[in-house]
């Protein structure tokens, strides 16, 4: 009975999670709940995904409302794929958030915290899950207005301004999706995705599609940060906590990549307006922009997280390049970034999270000699960092390998070498931490500091050892990211 | 503003009235304008209005920090809940048409129990932003 129910679980499970905690009021109370909830959602997104391999589509009716009347959840291999990413790093996070929150958090605002935390991985999941785009909205602004909260519960002031800062942005992105949105539906009548495809197909030349598509593009890249709107993220994710900067880097952006991918590839794919835009080359420029100037930005930084953060936005780089590709190769390539990146950075920033709890602090200039201190929370950020990299036996590796063998397709030589090029960027910025905590002369600041604890260390750890693990076998996150891109290019003209 | 007679005994006139067209507009959400979100409104201003006259203090003794959240978050769970029943009755979830017989009894009888829990959430939620911005920098002087 309940394996039919699954789509619709996924996202209640979470959601009703967060009153109860607030109703209990207990900081060890909303631990545990939210770490049940947590491996909940990981098992419903395993499901769905195992059901999903079998019969191609799962889709259900909330209230029994037939779609495209009603709200629809849809799950294809696609965003099956997202959903076991998100409940994956959730489940990671869950032990890593008990310490964590009790040293970067006041007491009494735990549970508040812990609620958030679940409002966020529902809101997540429900953009993901469903299949409505109006009711995409929706999630949207709850998994933002919840990050917003989260990101504020940072122990700094600057925390405060961050947050303001995404929460400008944030709204700024939802409100042009909305518009978007508000578009298709007075040319086609229904918000339905799958049915909004079929019905664009007969109005592909009016403007207002034109500008529904302008509309829901800027939104969009607005909450993945894509390259001149990223703003927001680098001090959002520096100052949240760290657990939380973990949870964001590794989701956040990822889900809305998953909603370009969605609109670009199912909703407009069948329609003819592409063929007059130059959305393609638009998207190039972007990406070859991110993947040079934000990681450049990255090898600048003063603070740890600041060059994690920046990095991400050079990876994005990664995957919308793999977008702009748009061939089967080009986007298995962004699809298993997307999972693959989500895992390497969320390893990063928990290990930064370690050396900050032991620490203090993250700049460069008090991590000098760390290794000597903390030897394994740094081994495990070389490895980390060379899955940024991309060096082979890592996951990063596998991506740039799909990246290059679609740029090939193209034919267009010169992209080929891109990815490469940048990748010696990331070797600067990943090589300067390594020359902070490996060859300099430790400072008086690490007299006494011991290695992290165990309950840190170990949750970081399953993240390194995953992103080795994805490096070797491939066949779990190639193998679903192919018939992924299958399925999306299936949804083109 | 507590020292004003006139004030005073016209918020008292008005505020069970306010409380009262609260509950229609609830309540008559079905058959005409109104609903969940209004009511929860009408009766959170009803409070306002209790507080702006007889002072925070005052209010906070009457409608408690702890029950303002506890309605916060009982609203949603109620919400929820009715959408589990709709499982546990055989439908989908948020499915009304199982709640009762005919189906559409059942329709008006889902509606209603989710409408209470968004009057509930709006009245707390309401109140919980009255209280931040009303409380702000005299947190010394209640406690």
């Amino acid at each position: 009975m309940i394996g039919e129910h699954l789509a619709a679980l996924q996202v209640v499970v979470p959601l009703m999670a967060a009153p109860i905690i607030v109703l209990v009021r207990r900081g060890a109370f909303a631990w545990a709940l939210t770490m049940v909830v947590s491996i909940a959602s990981l098992a419903i997104a395993l499901a769905l995904l195992v059901q999903v391999r079998e019969v191609g589509v799962v889709s259900y009716a909330l209230g029994s409302w037939a779609p495209p009347w009603g709200i629809e959840y849809r799950v294809d291999i696609v965003n099956a794929f997202v959903l076991v990413l998100i409940g994956l790093l959730a489940t990671i996070g869950g032990p890593y958030a008990w310490r964590s929150f009790a040293a970067e958090v006041p007491e009494d605002q735990h549970y508040l915290g812990y609620a958030m935390f679940c409002l966020c991985l529902a809101g997540l999941l429900g953009i993901a899950i469903t299949g409505d785009a109006f009711n995409l909205f929706v999630f949207l602004e709850i998994s933002s207005l919840s990050t917003y909260v989260l990101i504020a519960l940072g122990r700094e002031r600057r925390a405060l301004v961050a947050s303001y800062q995404y929460l400008i942005m944030g709204t700024i992105g939802a409100t042009f999706y909305v518009i978007g949105v508000g578009l298709l539906f007075l040319m086609t009548g229904t918000l339905n995705l799958h049915d909004l495809a079929t019905r664009l197909g007969d109005v592909a030349h009016a403007r207002p599609v034109l500008a529904a598509l302008a509309f829901v593009t800027v939104g969009i890249s607005l909450k993945l940060a894509l390259f001149p709107l990223h703003f927001w993220l680098p001090n959002a994710y520096a100052y949240a906590p760290s657990v939380v900067s973990a949870f964001l880097a590794g989701t956040a952006t990822k889900v809305a990549i998953y909603v370009l991918l969605r609109f670009y590839f199912t909703v407009f794919g069948k329609s003819e307006i592409f063929d007059s835009l130059p959305t393609q080359d638009i998207f190039l420029v972007l990406s070859v922009a991110a993947m040079f100037v934000a990681s450049a930005a990255a090898a600048y930084q003063e603070n740890l997280k600041h060059l994690l953060a920046y990095s991400s936005l050079g990876q994005i780089g990664y995957i919308t390049l793999g977008i702009a590709l748009a061939n089967q190769a080009g986007l298995t390539g962004a699809i298993v970034h997307l999972f693959n990146h989500g895992v390497t950075k969320s390893a990063l920033f928990l290990l930064a999270g370690c050396i900050w709890f032991r620490v203090h602090s993250l700049r460069f200039a008090d991590l000098a000699g760390l290794a000597r201190v903390m030897p394994l929370t740094c081994a495990g950020f070389v490895v980390g960092g060379l899955s940024l990299i991309g060096v082979p036996a890592t996951a990063g590796f596998v991506t740039k390998w799909y990246l290059v063998l679609g740029a090939l397709e193209t034919g267009h030589w010169w992209i080929v070498f891109l990815p490469v090029v940048s990748s010696l960027i990331a070797v600067w910025y990943v090589w300067r931490f390594v020359e902070a905590a490996y060859f300099r002369e430790p400072g008086p600041a690490l007299i006494g500091i011991k290695e992290a604890p165990p309950i840190l260390l170990l949750p970081a750890y399953v993240l390194v050892a995953l992103t080795v693990y994805f490096g070797l076998d491939t066949s779990f996150t190639v193998g679903t990211a192919s018939r992924a891109a299958e399925v999306l290019l299936g949804g083109l003209r | 503003m507590r020292h004003y007679l006139v004030l005073r005994v016209i918020a008292k006139l008005l505020i069970p009235f306010m409380m009262v067209f609260a509950l229609y507009v609830q309540f008559h959400g079905d058959y005409g304008p109104g609903g969940g979100f209004q009511a929860g409104v009408i009766a959170a201003a009803s409070v306002v209005l209790y507080a702006i006259i007889f002072g925070l203090p005052t209010t906070r003794k009457v409608i408690p920090d702890w029950l303002v959240e506890t309605m916060l978050a009982a609203g949603v769970l109620l919400y929820a809940t009715v959408g589990l029943v709709g499982i546990l009755l055989g439908g989908n979830y948020l499915d009304y048409f199982v709640l009762g017989t005919p189906p559409a009894h059942g329709q008006e009888r889902g509606i209603f129990w989710v409408e209470m829990g968004v009057g509930i959430t709006v009245f707390g939620v309401m109140l919980k932003i009255f209280y931040m911005f009303a409380g702000r920098g005299r947190e010394a002087d209640t406690e």
